[in-house]
């Protein structure tokens, strides 16, 4: 029994991982849906927002060690210290300026190219905005506090404790999991209401079942790709702060996009709801294996297993869960 | 007084040679990617000791130090790489902070004869020297860390870990595997029941090694750790609310920003460290002739923080190794094979570390032929966390040298045996 509701326990915190995964994947997307890209900067979309986040809430001055080297000045703080939901706002306006930027100086430039050269110009993207937030904020561990809860919750370890036997300790769920799921679960409504019923979201869609016949009807295709960037920089924002609480904001928060890639393998790459049930089934098919089967071949199962899954997925959908169909006749 | 003195009579001793080179000794640093945090301040405090040579002493025995930067990424291609594109410049050491590109670099530094300092990394075998030619990893190795670990521990409990549950959080890599033979060795000496969880990297998510700790109920959690590994650790095991006195890293889990990002949770948590953190003399010198210059090799803020200071104890372990061969061969412009000599006769002594300004950084401990591995002793701290502080909780702790020499000596004999290597020093 008391097994048995551990495995419980490690299915629900599966869940609740799989909820931070999709929210990764649901960046790659949104982008992917709208344009066709694979867009490789995603997990650094993440990382940048953070460290922005971070830097205007603390009022860290932006390159601060190049102004120092250049002028011999001893520049690191403004002095002030910005509500959370006002860094918060600030950088989502940064997001949407970074989406300008991309739009303009990559994008705009590569219209018409192959798939592959579009995919070339987010990795260039990626180590670009890796060494701008480096320049821009510093490579140092930043601490983020937007005021979310950590650690578990005490009410339901009491209130479960003893269930299975003395060696049952109660059931763990972290506080800041409860909060991703809700913030997951707000931003997917939000995302979904925003596609069927604006005018804009209706655009996105047209631009995602065919880019030219959108075209012909007027939609600007540059528009939508800044709105979507910007959407796709919102999302990373919400990823590095729940990411972000964890491990504090560092540059190994790049390194979530990996986590993101068999959940949209899984999930498909076209599908929002595909992001969400993907990273579930990613969640806790590996939390489940590490627990069941994990200790009989050394543990640290839960990096391949991810892929292993998605792999076993493709076998039979190559398309993904929710992936769109792929049909080619001669 | 002396720390002055010594150097400039060195100096003027050796000035009437040829003109010379400089004394080059690469650094392979890593300010980029993933574990950027910890690299930063390592290598920050390595070359501002060597501009702090130059700049204050005129050099090492008058020859300037040179000290070319190569960014590795903590990867081991990268660090590779590195070592061949700077090994033609006159290196006369290499210390690449990584474990991984240590392994691949032995046995190239044996055929090209340019010593490999790992302090507190790499392969811990390489403590013999009459394998490990070119290899050094004084002050301390992972083996010895472990030891200290759980002789700390039997000094907190009664002297006995009979019965005790203790969980080794490792990396899962070639560094976090590195304890486990000695651990394994004193379990049963000691009575502990070992229970292994590795990570894999770079350890951004751990819930289930932190329920699987939640559910074991261990009695101390020791953390084989680096790069965000160690932050999340620390959360995760203030979430599951693991009394932090009873976690305790190693030395490559025990610096500033490993406590910081979880607050006022990660107050208590414990960590090994092979070299004090006080506020020595020389940061003073340091900030007066490097960091007020503008010749930082940061912005300066990192001065006396924990890997900053390790970093610069890296830096005077190899400029007193120099120092030490320019006596032996009578000439300044020393090369590799005397800088080995020089590293394999070095004594670092209490006097010698006052004289330098950073008085107790280190334990006392003497190099010679058949040890390339030092006393192997370290302390162990605490992290305040309402002064933002790391506390030295003991003086300097010797390792089990019993359970750890026979496993030196078989691991060394194994490699001699693979690589053909006749045993010297007799």
């Amino acid at each position: 029994m008391t097994d048995l509701l551990y495995a419980v326990e490690v299915m629900i915190n599966g869940l609740m991982a799989g909820v931070l995964y999709a929210l990764v994947a649901l960046g790659f997307v949104l982008i992917f849906k709208a344009s066709g890209i694979f867009n490789y900067a995603q997990g650094v979309l993440a990382l940048f927002a953070a460290l922005t986040l971070v830097g205007l809430q603390e009022g860290q001055v932006p390159f601060a060690h190049l102004i120092n080297a250049a002028f011999g000045t001893d520049l690191h703080y403004f002095g002030w210290q910005l509500p959370a939901v006002v860094a918060i706002v600030l950088t989502i306006g940064v997001m949407v300026l970074l989406a300008i930027a991309i739009e303009r100086l990559i994008l705009k430039h590569l219209v018409n190219q192959a798939p592959i050269i579009l995919f070339m110009a987010t990795i260039g993207l990626a180590y670009f905005l890796e060494g701008f937030g480096d320049i821009m904020w510093g490579a140092d561990i930043k601490t983020l506090d937007v005021g979310l809860p950590q650690g578990g919750s005490a009410w339901l370890e009491q209130a479960t404790a003893g269930w299975g036997g003395e060696n049952f300790y109660g059931f763990f769920i972290d506080r800041l999991d409860i909060v991703a799921t809700l913030v997951a679960a707000v931003l997917v409504i939000s995302l979904t209401l925003f596609s069927q019923y604006s005018k804009q979201g209706r655009a996105l869609r047209a631009v995602a079942d065919d880019h030219q016949a959108a075209l012909s009807v007027g939609i600007s295709l540059r528009f939508i790709w800044v709105l979507v960037w910007s959407i796709a920089g919102i999302v990373a924002l919400v990823a590095g702060i729940m990411w972000g609480a964890k491990s504090g904001v560092q540059f190994s928060l790049s390194l979530i996009a990996l986590k993101a890639l068999p959940v949209l393998m899984l999930g498909g790459f076209t599908s929002i709801p595909g992001a969400i049930v993907g990273g579930l089934i990613i969640g806790v098919g590996e939390k489940l294996f590490e627990f069941t089967v994990g200790p009989m071949i050394g543990g640290a199962t839960e990096n391949w297993f991810a892929y292993v899954l998605a792999l076993v997925f493709l076998v039979f959908r190559p398309q993904g869960l929710f992936g769109e169909r792929i049909i080619e006749r001669v | 007084m002396t720390t002055r003195l010594a150097p400039l009579a060195l100096g003027v001793l050796l000035a009437a040679g040829p003109a010379a080179a400089d004394l080059v000794f690469p650094d392979l640093s890593y300010r980029t990617g993933p574990f950027a945090a910890g690299g930063i301040p390592f290598s920050d405090g390595y070359q501002d000791y060597f501009t702090l040579m130059n700049e204050r002493d005129g050099g090492i025995g008058g020859v300037k130090a040179r000290v070319p930067e190569c960014e590795t990424a903590y990867n081991t291609e990268k660090g590779v790489e590195c070592y061949e594109a700077t090994k033609g410049d006159g290196a006369l050491i290499y210390q690449p902070l990584s474990t991984g590109i240590t392994y691949q670099l032995i046995p190239k530094v044996e055929a090209d004869h340019i010593p490999l300092h790992t302090m507190g990394y790499g392969r811990t075998s390489a403590a013999n020297g009459k394998v490990f030619e070119w290899v050094f990893n004084y002050p301390a190795n992972y083996w010895d860390g472990a030891s200290v670990v759980i002789k700390y521990l039997m000094d907190e409990n009664g002297g006995s870990l009979e019965g005790k549950k203790i969980t080794l959080l490792y990396h899962n890599s070639a560094y976090g595997k590195e304890p486990i033979p000695t651990l394994e060795a004193l379990s049963k000496k000691h009575g502990f029941k070992l229970t292994l969880i590795p990570v894999d990297s770079p350890g951004q998510e751990q819930k289930s090694q932190w329920l699987q700790i939640r559910r074991e109920r261990p009695d101390f959690v020791v953390m084989w750790g680096w790069g965000v590994m160690n932050q999340v650790a620390i959360q995760e095991a203030a979430n599951i609310n693991f009394p932090m006195d009873h976690f305790i890293g190693n030395w490559w889990a025990g610096a500033e920003h490993d406590v910081t990002p979880a607050g006022m949770a990660a107050d208590g948590y414990k960590a090994l460290n092979m070299n004090r953190v006080v506020d020595y003399p020389v940061f003073a010198d340091i900030r007066t002739h490097v960091v007020d210059k503008g010749l930082a090799a940061g912005d300066g803020s990192n001065v006396g923080s924990v890997l900053y200071t390790r970093g610069m104890y890296a830096a005077m372990l190899a400029v007193e190794a120099a120092k030490t061969a320019q006596e032996m061969t009578g000439t300044a412009q020393i090369d590799a094979a005397m800088m080995r000599d020089g590293m394999e006769h070095l004594e670092m002594t209490a006097a010698k570390m006052e004289a330098l300004g950073m008085p107790g950084i280190g334990p006392e401990f003497t190099v010679s032929c058949a040890d390339h591995g030092g006393s192997g002793m370290a302390i162990v701290q605490q992290w305040n966390a309402g002064d933002r502080k790391w506390v030295p909780l003991t003086d300097f702790i010797a390792p089990d040298a019993e359970v750890i020499a026979p496993l030196i000596e078989a691991d060394s004999a194994a490699f001699a045996a693979e690589n053909g290597i006749a045993p010297r020093c007799d």
